[in-house]
């Protein structure tokens, strides 16, 4: 069934009240580090003080005699399991790397890697454990930066390590991963017609997803090899098949089951605790409880990636762009998995070109592995194409917003990366931000504006739904996606807008890897499409069995019945004259009518809509120091069908903060010895609520008909505009093009005083 | 080592406990007396999340020791219901949408009804400049205005201003 | 957290005992909102902590003849609730109450702030400009000091083993005599001060300076009372020609370092950015005391 007519739309579209919002404001919610075990331990990890170095050796004899001391382990407690690359949903894992990130076995990569971990009877004891464990490090030269990294003299992470996708295949060791190239038409002929070129370099560093909630994990192995392990994570099932894999344990023998989760943005799409807990609580008998520091979360936990964005736009004087080339080179850290790829295919996503040529890098250096984080791979991508588009129009003296209606993309249009666009809305979001009211504003004295654009696939995916009817007529939904931004309120109203009754009769939950079928991880903006879409089936299916139940009773066909208001109705007169049958009715009923009325369904999840957004941004400029005022935000997207319009909402502000924060203020600072200097909310700079004005949403809706509501994924589209908005909006303030990101008061400081004569707005 | 015995009132009610010296009020709270609802983001001051009210005040309970609870009033997330009603900023932070993944929200909770519990009339700009000790990475900070505003409207109305 | 013991005398003189009698790193707490980061942080390890707290009078803000009196551990959230020291020094308040947050500032104190002796730190410049004078208990009993001469290094203080401070006299101004404290921090709240200024003015009736003091902090391993900066500003009205004088002598004064904070150049500018800013503050406010 189709729910794609919005004016017949009862509860989706409305604004209730999550089901699991009064838990979450009066404190009684339970996240990862809220759950005790009855007898355990408090769990602690060790960590690397160097950049690189070889462990020659590690004696924990004295930790482990330590009275409270009840187990240590080293990666010799893990499996060494051969180097293996598997695809998991939007990058690919590598469960040998995975696996020595988790416990370093033979070198440590970063300053934080974890070398050993203990259990013991108290947090002081397992504190003082730690000291006890003696490690004699190697330590060899580092490179933090990627294109230091890249350089023939560069310190070589990984003996083994060689650059895949060139040509010959290379016989020396690197620390670039691999090299990949999307081609479409020819660059030379699409320059060489080109009347206007621009091209210059951008950079960004790592930042970190900076969720508030430390990664924690409590765990339990019994005596029969049974594992449960309760964690913060975005995903149950990627928690069970990841300890699985690492542990060599069967998946069948983990129960995993997920904890209220403090954000994650990415950053919890894979395990860092849970594999070691397990191997703890294996060793000792007893259940483990680790909680990461906020220090450890900085130092041992996955950023974004960083690099180099090097851009190159070649268009008529009319502003139609005939060439395109971008050169990306990301920063993977300690093992090759940076998001280099989708960076190259998200880039020029938004523009309908003929001629483009993107090579990417994905290239290993002495940080942290990288993970997801909110559209991986495309905020750093879309930050130099979005500038230098801007740039563009200066040069031309043309609206950047009219530059992009002109060479928009549309349904239709097919991609650098090779798929056809198709029910897609960018030039409805770019018209919204020319039409909106922020546009035609005046500004004042060293305040200007920017525009951007972003665009992200989205992915659907395996994910499995149960809808139940109670006695009473009540309905569970029990679903597998941890709730990061209220997707369990958007699956209740789905099944109570199918089944026609009330919201509150709906209790959704989100169930662990023993109570529903397999189901991906939260990420990739797939929860409301994919999993949506399963409940919205399961919910039909028991829609069927009400129906045949009310045959029954009334001793007719079921072709006979129809479903409308949350009751069963005789169709037409012919059937006979019934009065009509509620779902509760039915439901008390069931027993005698054939059983539980119940469907659980499992989908692999086609069709999912790409999501694509412009952004307004103005700013005010300090001249003296470089300070950087928000002064309004309004981001415009094409959500497809917003089924609870807060939680929309509160995705796009979510992800514009975060690429605020990534434009103004948020790095890693490396001190020269490779060690993090920052590993703090003090120095890591996230912005606070006084740093920002209200952000308006402008939510455009192109219901994506892949999908019985017209859902799209909303979550990381947001995030992808916001740098090259704000960089543009400074450009047009003082004149100033910054280039290299964050654009800390000092930076912009400095390239204000070379300005000679100051600029006062942009030529 | 020795530890501390402490007595003290936690939410309105008498309440003693035994901690090292160097727990934190954030720790004995957690791990003592099972009051979860305050949480641990950073540990070092930055974050909010662990926020309770001493004596009134609002303070990270992270950066204060759980002997120097002795003879003081404390408040934590737990405390700010009045039973099965909800505060207020409470019921619109619901109500606004206010919270994502929820795990900075009981501490901007406490440190918003500190808020209102010192004024009735704040502007946006000092709601903003009271709440910057509260990190929150999910919504951008805009329905938590809109949630302590609106808030302070229900607020105003019900003292009869 | 380390293992650590500790004490909350209940008087001055115990307090002194404590801390004559103990051996090991001791360190004196007030709302040990630096104390506890850098215990947390493994920075420091002490033996034990002297919670001062339980002392009659140490939380407290007092007038005295011509003094303000502020017991060493009044947290900022006092401090800008006392209405005629906000008008008396408004800048002392305003540094007081930049530290950290809202939360922060119901446990931070002037004497933490000043005896963590970071060179950063938000309420010193102004407590100095003011010619605060602290009182320091120890095992030889009570003395007077200039707070300029508290803090001698990053992190380290001129008081001997056993003393802890125990109040802050701070003279009441002149008529025309007020003052202002700014800091420069990359967003607006919950950062350390990149620079930090404060400056005390005293005017006559037609609006020339009588008197200054301008304290610069961040820019050295201590705060600096830049004595060519006062010069630029007595005997002048703030006119175009002082405020460059001005902005000079700040910079002059500079000893600053490249951290993760701020590079030297950066903050030697806005050293004078920050002055010609405050001075004008300072200026219209004592104008108008």
């Amino acid at each position: 069934m189709s729910y794609l007519d919005k004016e017949s739309l009862k509860v989706v579209g409305t604004r209730p009240i999550r089901p699991d919002g009064v838990d979450k404001v009066i404190g009684r919610a339970s996240f990862g580090a809220d759950m005790t075990m009855p007898g355990m331990l408090w769990g602690k990890v060790k960590r690397s003080p160097h950049a690189h170095a070889r462990i020659v050796r590690i004696d924990t004899s004295k930790a482990a005699a330590l009275p409270g001391v009840r187990a240590v382990v080293t990666a010799a407690d893990f499996p060494d399991i051969a180097n293996e690359e598997a695809f998991v949903g939007e990058g690919p894992m590598n469960f040998r790397d995975l696996s020595r990130n988790c416990l370093a076995r033979g070198k440590v990569l970063y300053d934080g890697h974890a070398v050993a971990a203990v259990a013991a009877t108290s947090q002081a004891i397992a504190d003082e454990a730690l000291d006890l464990i003696e490690v004699e490090y190697q330590v060899l030269p580092h490179v933090i930066d990627v294109e230091a990294a890249m350089a023939e003299d560069a310190p070589i992470l990984h003996d083994d390590l060689f650059t895949q996708g060139v040509d010959p295949k290379p016989t020396k060791p690197s620390n670039v991963a691999k090299k990949i190239t999307f081609t479409k038409g020819d660059i030379a002929k699409g320059f060489a017609e080109a009347e206007v070129v621009i091209e210059q370099k951008y950079t960004t560093q790592p930042v970190h997803q900076a969720y508030i909630e430390p990664h924690a994990c409590v765990v339990a192995v019994g005596n029969d090899g049974q594992c449960t392990v309760y964690s913060s994570s975005q995903g149950q099932f990627m928690v069970r098949a990841y300890c699985a894999k690492l542990l060599n344990i069967d998946i069948a023998n983990i129960r995993a089951i997920p904890s209220e989760i403090g954000g994650g943005f990415g950053g919890k799409t894979l395990v860092y605790l849970e594999p070691v807990a397990l191997a703890l609580s294996k060793k000792s008998g007893r259940p483990v409880k680790i909680v990461m520091s906020r220090e450890d979360v900085f130092r041992g936990t996955g950023p974004a990636a960083g690099g180099t964005i090097e851009v190159k736009i070649g268009a008529k004087k009319s502003g139609r762009i005939v060439a395109a080339e971008l050169v990306l080179k990301y920063q993977a850290g300690a093992f090759p998995g940076s998001p280099v790829g989708p960076g190259c295919m998200c880039a020029f996503a938004m523009y309908d070109l003929d001629n483009v040529h993107i090579t990417g890098y994905d290239v290993v250096s002495n940080r942290p592995k990288v993970a997801a984080y909110r559209a991986p791979g495309a905020p750093n991508s879309s930050f130099g194409v979005e500038s230098c588009i801007d740039e563009l129009a200066r040069e031309l003296k043309i609206d950047p917003l009219a530059l992009r209606e002109m060479n928009a993309a549309r349904d239709g249009t097919k991609t650098p990366y090779g798929p056809t666009l198709v029910n897609v809305g960018y030039l409805q979001t770019v018209e919204a931000a020319k039409n909106h009211e922020h546009y035609k504003t005046k500004l004042g004295p060293n305040q200007g504006r920017g525009v951007a654009s972003g665009f992200w696939f989205n992915i659907g995916g395996e994910s499995s739904a149960a809808v139940h009817v109670n006695e009473d007529g009540t309905v569970a939904v029990v679903e597998g996606n941890p709730d990061i931004g209220g997707s369990r309120a958007s699956m209740a109203m789905m099944a109570a807008e199918v089944l026609g009754i009330a919201y509150e009769k709906v209790r959704p939950i989100v169930a662990d890897t023993a109570s529903v079928g397999f189901t991906f991880l939260t990420g990739g903006s797939r929860v409301t499409f994919a999993t949506g879409m399963a409940v919205t089936q399961a919910a039909e299916k028991v829609v069927e069995q009400l129906k045949s139940r009310a045959a029954a009773i009334w001793d007719i066909s079921p072709e006979a019945v129809e479903w409308k208001e949350g009751k069963a109705w005789p169709a037409g007169a012919n059937a006979g004259s019934f009065e009509p049958l509620s779902l509760a009715e039915i439901a008390m009923k069931s027993g005698r009518t054939g059983g539980p009325i119940s469907a659980e369904v499992s989908i692999n999840a086609q069709g999912a809509g790409p999501g694509f957004a412009t952004h307004i941004c103005d700013v005010e400029v300090d001249r003296e120091t470089g300070h950087v005022k928000i002064l309004r935000y309004t981001a415009v997207q094409d959500v497809g069908r917003a089924i609870h319009p807060s939680y929309v909402e509160g995705q796009m502000q979510g992800g514009v903060t975060q690429g605020i924060g990534w434009a103004l203020n948020e790095e890693y600072i490396y001190d020269k010895d490779g060690r993090l200097e920052n590993p703090g909310f003090l120095d890591y700079r996230v912005p606070v609520a006084s740093d920002l004005p209200m952000i308006e949403t402008v939510m455009v809706e192109v219901p994506n008909p892949r999908h019985p509501f017209g859902a799209r994924g909303v979550g990381e589209v947001p995030i992808v505009p916001p740098m090259a908005a704000v960089a543009n909006a400074i450009a047009d303030a003082v004149g100033a093009r910054m280039r290299h990101l964050p654009m800390s008061p000092p930076k912009l400081s400095a390239v204000l005083d070379e300005q000679d004569p100051p600029r006062l707005a942009a030529e | 080592m020795s530890k501390h015995h402490v007595t003290t009132t936690i939410n309105g009610e008498p309440a003693e406990y035994l901690c090292e010296a160097q727990q934190t009020m954030l720790d004995v709270l957690r791990d003592e007396l099972g009051l979860t609802g305050s949480k641990e983001g950073c540990s070092s001051g930055d974050c909010g999340a662990c926020t309770v009210i001493v004596d009134g005040n609002i303070v990270c309970s992270c950066l204060m020791l759980g002997v120097e609870a002795e003879g003081r009033t404390i408040q934590t997330i737990e405390g700010i219901a009045n039973g099965d009603t909800l505060h207020p900023v409470q019921q619109k932070f619901l109500e606004h949408a206010a919270l994502q993944c929820g795990f900075c929200t009981p501490g901007l909770i406490v440190a918003a009804k500190a808020l209102l519990d010192t004024t009735l009339n704040p502007t946006e700009e000092e709601a903003r400049y009271w709440l910057a000790g509260n990190l929150c990475r999910c919504t951008g900070y805009d329905k938590v205005l809109r949630a302590v505003m609106d808030a302070a409207e229900v607020m105003r109305q019900e003292a009869g201003r | 957290m380390p293992r650590v013991n500790y004490a909350a005398p209940s008087s001055v003189d115990e307090a002194v005992k404590v801390l004559a009698g103990a051996s090991g790193l001791t360190k004196v707490m007030s709302g040990g909102t630096d104390l506890l980061v850098q215990l947390r942080s493994g920075r420091l390890k002490p033996d034990l902590i002297v919670d001062t707290k339980r002392i009659p009078g140490i939380i407290g803000i007092r007038e005295e003849g011509d003094f303000f009196v502020v017991g060493a551990a009044t947290p900022g959230v006092m401090l800008s609730g006392h209405k005629a020291l906000e008008h008396a020094w408004p800048g002392i308040v305003e540094g007081a109450d930049l530290i950290g947050s809202t939360q922060i500032q119901g446990r931070a104190s002037l004497a933490g702030n000043l005896c963590n002796a970071s060179p950063a730190a938000d309420s010193v410049p102004a407590v100095i400009a003011a010619r605060t004078i602290v009182v320091i208990a120890g095992p030889n009993g009570k003395r007077e000091a200039p707070a300029e001469g508290i803090c001698i290094g990053p992190g380290r203080t001129s008081l001997a083993k056993g003393e802890f401070v125990v109040e802050f006299k701070i003279p009441k101004p002149k008529p025309h005599q007020c003052d202002a404290y700014l800091r420069f921090i990359p967003r607006t709240e919950m950062d350390i001060a990149v620079v930090g200024c404060g400056i005390n003015v005293t005017l006559d009736g037609g609006g020339t300076c009588t008197d200054a003091r301008v304290v610069l902090g961040a820019v050295a391993p201590t705060t600096v009372l830049v004595e060519d900066a006062a010069k630029a500003l007595i005997g002048h009205k703030l006119d175009a020609a002082t405020l460059a004088a001005l902005d000079a002598a700040a910079q002059a004064a500079c000893k600053p370092i490249t951290d993760k904070r701020g590079t030297i150049e950066y903050r030697t500018k806005i050293a004078g950015v920050l002055a010609r800013r405050v001075a004008a503050i300072a200026f219209e406010r004592a104008a108008a005391r």
